[in-house]
């Protein structure tokens, strides 16, 4: 047994880590705040050449050969920098739709009664007729309503881990922005994070990050459904609980558009809609006890 | 990421199936629980069983994998936890292994193996509990032995105790780290008054030990004088390993159990209990995936990581959580104490205190992982 990342996953991670810090840094990030609904294409054909979309489409096929472990750490750093588009869903497309693996079709999908980045997708799996636009919560994810169709395609587990993945990025992420927070801003004569209720919550924050990394990494190993399950009740609260503590120990600058912290808040609720929400998850867990 | 294991690996997993199959029945029935010398004898029984059976050091000297297997397979095949002998196997053992002199580690480790001896835990005192470096037992040099007065409290087995090891102060003028010694010292000497301490649960877990002029050989101190704080850090480390393998295989065995019971007595139909139990489950698997984590990357690095601490913290809350959710199921049958359950949600209560509180372990991985500064 050797559950740890090997050198190749390592440098996966650092390689996509770097592509995004260089192609999706903050002033992009602001610049696609300032433009919503727009995806940004040249950037959505680097991913596809960096191998992001058909990372898991074997070699002969053209495409990288890796698996679900690899998939879920480029999924992990995309969450982490709160990269945009319908990731998923184009992953998930790249053996069957022409086009996504290599980052040129945009692929959207219908999942739990909403369809992220429908204008701008070329493609969409599952039924969106009768799509209504809603003004989504989150800047960076259009979103629109469809109602339930029996076509709807059941929540694909992989799917669900891939959302994990990209709900650990943003536990880790918010972590990360508390603590550089909390070391640097001074009150009542010194930094906040010597303040012993700001360092439990810090704490915490990396209790539930390291636990749901645990769970999620695990899954992604076994590829097996009810581990999926487990995995994505630990990394959406890791994210969702994270985020709003991370929101807290910003004070006031937390609750400013301008902070980056509420675009992690938003989206971790985004992505914690999809694959059936958590009660799904949780009925699966239940009833596999009984096994 | 591998979660497979080698073929080593599994060979030992199934030797060890194989012994605990045929070695399990023969075990003595289980004393009660307030039969001290019973528990006693049955724990260094098991212990012996596993000495003859070449088991005996795998807490010392196998992989961090092997023990993680060690563990979870002995967990599963219901046999005895370590019980009494918990400090010599798990604290003192590795300190004297890693910090005694040949003559020391002679003494001392065979004994521990083979079901011998017992050891108990005296740190904590009634003045020094999470700051454990302020304690206040004294001991003073006369001739070749420590002379040492003062109090230890919570001390688990300390009635079934051979052998103490023991925090003393023999520089209170330095710093309060730097003038702690540690010392071996047998619980029979003339001054050691031991008064047993009633649980919660009410049972006599622990104790207070009283030392009145305690006579300690000077041979019996492992490290060098006023080097006692160093010396027990390499012992806590220890315990932040691999140490509750066996009780979460144990949880989720018991979560099993409890969604049964649940299903049997209707509260299963309540959606919001049945979720909570998902939940659970949920929990469970991520603490054993992450005792996994923990253990390869001990393997790695030769030493038990910072992990031990991000684990320690919501094991013990997972602990108390799922017992909650056993009082739930069982409605007012949770408030009979001879019903199952009943009292392991009484001693679950102690998993965010003792070994270092929540609130120690969430200053330690603030402090020491994230990197935060020290509060004034
Ligand atoms: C079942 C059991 C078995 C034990 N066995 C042994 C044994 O064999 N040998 C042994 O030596 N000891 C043993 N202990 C003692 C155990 O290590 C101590 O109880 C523990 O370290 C806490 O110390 P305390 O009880 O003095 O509590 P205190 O230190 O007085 O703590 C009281 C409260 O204050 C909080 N607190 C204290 N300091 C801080 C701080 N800096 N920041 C935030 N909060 C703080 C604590 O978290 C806690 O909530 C055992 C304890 C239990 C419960």
């Amino acid at each position: 047994m050797r559950f740890q990342l090997t050198e190749d996953q390592r440098s996966l991670r650092d390689g996509m880590r770097g592509l995004l810090a260089r192609r999706f840094d903050g002033e992009a990030l602001r610049a696609a705040v300032g433009t919503p609904g727009a995806l940004d294409r040249g950037l959505w054909r680097e991913l596809g050449a960096a191998g992001f979309f058909a990372l898991r489409l074997p070699e002969a096929d053209g495409g990288v050969g890796l698996g679900l472990p690899e998939a879920v750490l480029v999924f992990e750093e995309a969450g982490r920098a709160l990269l945009t588009g319908p990731l998923v869903a184009t992953h998930l497309a790249a053996a069957d739709v022409p086009g996504a693996a290599a980052g040129e079709a945009v692929v959207a999908r219908v999942d739990g009664g909403l369809v992220e980045w429908l204008a701008e997708a070329d493609t969409v799996t599952g039924d969106a007729s009768g799509a209504v636009a809603l003004r989504s919560v989150d800047p960076l994810t259009p979103l629109h309503r469809v109602p339930a169709a029996a076509s709807d395609p059941a929540s694909d587990p992989v799917a669900v881990l891939l959302t994990a993945a990209e709900q650990l990025g943003t536990a880790t992420r918010a972590c990360e922005l508390a603590v550089q927070h909390a070391r640097t801003r001074e009150q009542f004569g010194q930094p906040i994070g010597a303040f012993q209720a700001v360092k439990h919550l810090c704490a915490e924050m990396l209790v539930r990050a390291e636990t749901a990394r645990a769970a999620v990494y695990a899954a992604a190993v076994t590829a097996d459904t009810v581990d999926i399950a487990a995995a994505r009740l630990l990394a959406d609260e890791a994210a969702v609980r994270g985020a709003r503590d991370c929101l807290q120990v910003y004070g006031g600058m937390g609750f400013t558009w301008e902070a980056e912290v509420h675009l992690h808040l938003k989206r971790a609720w985004v992505r914690a809609q999809r694959g059936g929400g958590n009660t799904e998850s949780e009925e699966l867990l239940a009833v596999e006890l009984l096994k | 990421m591998d979660l497979s294991y080698t073929p080593e690996e599994e060979d030992f997993r199934a030797r060890l199936r194989e012994w605990l199959a045929k070695a399990l029945p023969g075990l003595p029935p289980k004393p009660k629980p307030e039969d001290w010398p019973g528990r006693r004898a049955y724990d260094l029984g098991w212990q012996r069983m596993l000495y003859d059976a070449g088991y005996a050091d795998v807490h010392w000297d196998a992989s961090p994998t092997v023990r993680l297997i060690f563990l979870e397979e002995t967990e599963k095949a219901g046999a005895p936890y370590v019980g009494a002998n918990f400090v010599g196997l798990l604290h003192a053992g590795p300190t004297i292994a890693a910090e005694g002199s040949e003559e020391q580690r002679a003494r001392w480790l065979a004994p521990i193996l083979r079901g011998d001896e017992v050891w108990c835990q005296g740190f904590s005192e009634p003045g020094a509990g999470s700051d454990l470096a302020a304690l206040r037992t004294r001991a003073w040099r006369d001739g070749d032995d420590y002379v040492v007065s003062g109090s230890k409290i919570w001390t688990s087995h300390a009635e079934v105790a051979d052998w103490c090891e023991l925090l003393v102060r023999t520089d209170p003028q330095a710093p309060k780290h730097r003038g702690i010694t540690w010392l071996a010292m047998p619980m029979n000497a003339p001054g050691v008054t031991v008064r047993p301490l009633r649980t919660l649960a009410g049972s006599a877990e622990f104790a207070e030990v009283f030392l009145d002029e305690v006579r300690v050989p000077v041979a019996n101190r492992v490290g060098a004088e006023n080097d006692g704080w160093r010396v027990t850090m390499v012992t806590l480390s220890f315990e932040r390993g691999t140490a509750f393998v066996g009780e979460v295989v144990a949880c989720r065995r018991v979560l099993g159990d409890l969604a049964r019971v649940a299903y049997r007595n209707g509260t299963w139909d309540d959606p919001v209990l049945r979720r909570r139990l998902g939940r659970l489950n949920a929990e469970f698997r991520a603490l054993w995936r992450l005792t996994q984590w923990n253990v390869s990357e001990a393997e790695g690095k030769g030493v038990p990581g910072v992990g031990g601490s991000v684990f320690k913290l919501r094991y013990s809350h997972a602990r108390q959580e799922l017992y909650d959710a056993a009082a739930e199921v069982l409605g007012p049958d949770a408030l009979d104490l001879d019903r199952p359950w009943a009292l392991d949600r009484l001693s679950s209560l102690s998993y965010t205190i003792a070994a270092g509180t929540s609130q120690i372990q969430r200053n330690i991985v603030a402090e020491r992982i994230l990197g935060l500064p020290k509060g004034r």
